[in-house]
């Protein structure tokens, strides 16, 4: 079985990773992060620093574990009802492939939904992947908001 | 004005010794009378002197529901003016923050104002002068505020030229502020790490009395706090617990440590949490601080600083300061339903960077639109602002551990999960949305 790394297998990892978000599978999502995978969310646009400038998220996998878990509790009253996502993807560029893996960015729209409320946001994703046990997973998937310094109302699931 | 119709009896009569009128989290014109009277009449917090480091730096912002631009003036002077041109009322500084140089200038017809507010100058100026300029309200340039007070960098105003002194109305509530400063070993604080914006469809005032409730923690945060704890407990054995566990779990602690925590009111609605133990006591050491401390101030006085673990602090009417951990939540009132709500994070100058990445990931877990908690809160306070429409009940209990002589006291420390604050809150909204009896 050939393990090379090829650029439609990143595109494709991108259109795969969003649907699992889209259908709820978070639990299948996560498991698409590398042990020590981060999903972050910059607060500024162009950040480059994340221990001492603030973000959305800059989630490790036991953070991102915990928001999973808190979506499926009983007692999470802001899920009540549940919010759904929705994510409409630009074709993936590959800025990046070799053996080990990739780095592709992605323009999008995400829209957010709980009840009868809808927040679209706009931005782009930078999925830096790499191979494991055969397997693309996410290193880091870097989110940026073209408006990452407005004032948003809850933001509860992932973009 | 609408606003107007209120007198000082139907004011007094939505405010209970144990309940509050519901009017008073949904009524519009309630709110108009709050920016009128209470947002004028108080002290309220513009900025951090660390935002306008230089002569001609200006940053721009609201007090109540006033466009303000706050301006360094002179090395030692900070001026806030209405964001407002004298001519045609446009808003003169577009920009949150910059440096305006030798003067501003309103990008409509150039009339220029210097950082004090008097007007400079104005393009063809002899059509205003034989026009009888001198007779008019433009002729005094962008406006200032009544008063400003700059409090070991803290900045704030009185928007009404008379009324209380800045001394007089915080009294020494200031001690929060000073704890915090103190922390740095050079008695600086700066501004760092970016603001998070986080807009809340809800009155300003639930924002503020949640900051003293005691008793929602352990129920609301049980989805998060609560599973943030249970994730880490699932994880193998000598896993070593993550940062962010150690700032959730407090969140969930039982309802007797909320109880012993303890909370302290001051007059004029000022207040907080923890007198003697708080959900921010016992985290763990940051490699270099204590050095610095005791370097700075001997072992006696760091021990002293470090020893007051104050948990929220409200500086009435709408700031919320954590002096353990430097930041503040300023909660800006857009309407009677909906609040801008800025959580602004302080390092302190000559301590460790860590303490600056360990409050920002406090922000980041508590305080942002993606903070889990936050969720939590934000839930309550839209199904609060949804059902206090309702008409066959209408009174919010503020009433917990109500003791009969609380309001004559200038200062108490009561029991942790007493709403003593929330009242103390109303108290002093009434004190500054009536009019005072000899007028």
């Amino acid at each position: 079985m050939s393990t090379a790394v090829t650029a439609p297998m990143l595109i494709d990892f991108v259109y795969h990773e969003a649907e699992l978000l889209d259908t709820g599978d978070f639990d299948a999502w996560l498991d698409l992060f590398t042990a020590d995978g981060v999903y972050w969310m910059p607060l500024e646009p162009g950040q480059q620093e994340r221990r001492l400038v603030g973000s959305l998220m800059n989630e490790d996998r036991v953070l991102l574990a915990t928001r999973i878990e808190r979506l499926k509790g009983k007692r999470t009253f802001s899920q009540q009802p549940a919010s759904r996502c929705h994510h409409l993807l630009q074709q993936p560029r590959v800025l990046r492939v070799d053996d080990q893996g990739g780095e592709v960015r992605t323009a999008f729209h995400y829209t957010e939904t709980r009840g009868d409320e809808q927040t679209l946001y706009a931005g782009w994703t930078t999925h830096h992947l790499l191979l494991q046990d055969g397997a693309l997973r996410m290193q880091l998937k870097r989110v940026d908001l073209v408006n990452c310094d407005a004032a948003f109302g809850n933001i509860q699931l992932f973009m | 004005m609408n606003a107007n119709h209120w007198s000082n009896e139907s004011l007094q009569a939505l405010i209970r010794e144990r309940e509050v009128h519901r009017d008073v989290y949904t009524s519009q014109d309630l709110f108009d009378l709050e920016m009128q009277r209470l947002f004028s009449r108080t002290w309220v917090y513009v900025g951090h002197a660390s935002q306008v480091p230089q002569v001609a730096d200006y940053f721009t912002t609201t007090v109540g529901d006033q466009p303000v631009v706050m301006v360094r003036h002179a090395p030692n002077d900070i001026r806030v003016l209405y964001n407002r041109c004298a001519h045609k009322g446009v808003q003169v500084v577009g920009d949150t923050q910059g440096n305006t140089g030798k003067y501003f200038r309103c990008p409509y017809h150039a009339w220029t104002y210097r950082t004090d507010g008097s007007l400079l100058a104005i393009p063809l100026k002899q059509g205003y002068d034989s026009g009888g300029l001198d007779a008019c309200e433009a002729k005094q340039g962008m406006r200032a505020v009544g008063a400003v007070h700059v409090y070991r960098d803290f900045v704030f105003c009185r928007l009404s030229d008379t009324g209380e002194s800045f001394e007089s109305f915080f009294g020494d509530s200031l001690s929060t502020l000073d704890n915090m400063v103190d922390r740095s070993p050079e008695g600086k604080l700066v501004v760092a790490g970016g603001v998070y914006r986080y807009m809340h469809p809800c009155n300003w005032k639930m924002l503020v009395e949640n900051q003293t409730d005691t008793c929602h923690p352990m129920v609301a945060h049980e989805s998060s706090a609560g599973t943030a704890v249970k994730v880490w407990k699932a994880a193998p054995e000598g896993t070593p617990k993550p940062a962010a566990v150690e700032l959730f779990a407090p969140f969930v602690s039982p309802y007797e440590f909320f109880e012993g925590m303890g909370i302290r009111t001051w007059r004029n609605g000022h207040g907080h949490t923890g007198t003697a133990d708080s959900i921010h006591a016992a985290y763990s050491p940051i490699a270099g601080y204590w050095e610095a401390m005791q370097a700075a101030y001997g072992e006696a006085r760091a021990k002293q600083i470090l020893g007051e673990v104050r948990h929220n602090t409200i500086y009435f009417p709408n700031i919320m300061v954590k002096g353990p951990i430097q930041c503040l939540r300023l909660f800006k009132p857009i309407a009677a339903n909906r609040t801008l709500v800025e959580s602004w994070t302080f390092q302190l100058v000559g301590a460790p960077d860590e303490l600056l990445a360990r409050t920002l990931l406090y922000q980041r877990l508590i305080n942002a639109p993606t903070s889990v908690v936050g969720h939590d809160d934000l839930e309550m306070y839209e199904r609060a602002q949804r059902s206090l429409h309702t008409r066959a009940a209408q009174w919010v209990n503020v009433g917990r551990l109500y003791q009969a002589n609380e309001a004559e006291q200038d200062e108490a420390v009561v029991n942790g999960t007493s709403e003593a604050q929330m009242r103390n809150q109303y108290r002093a909204w009434l004190k500054y949305m009536t009019e005072p009896q000899d007028a």
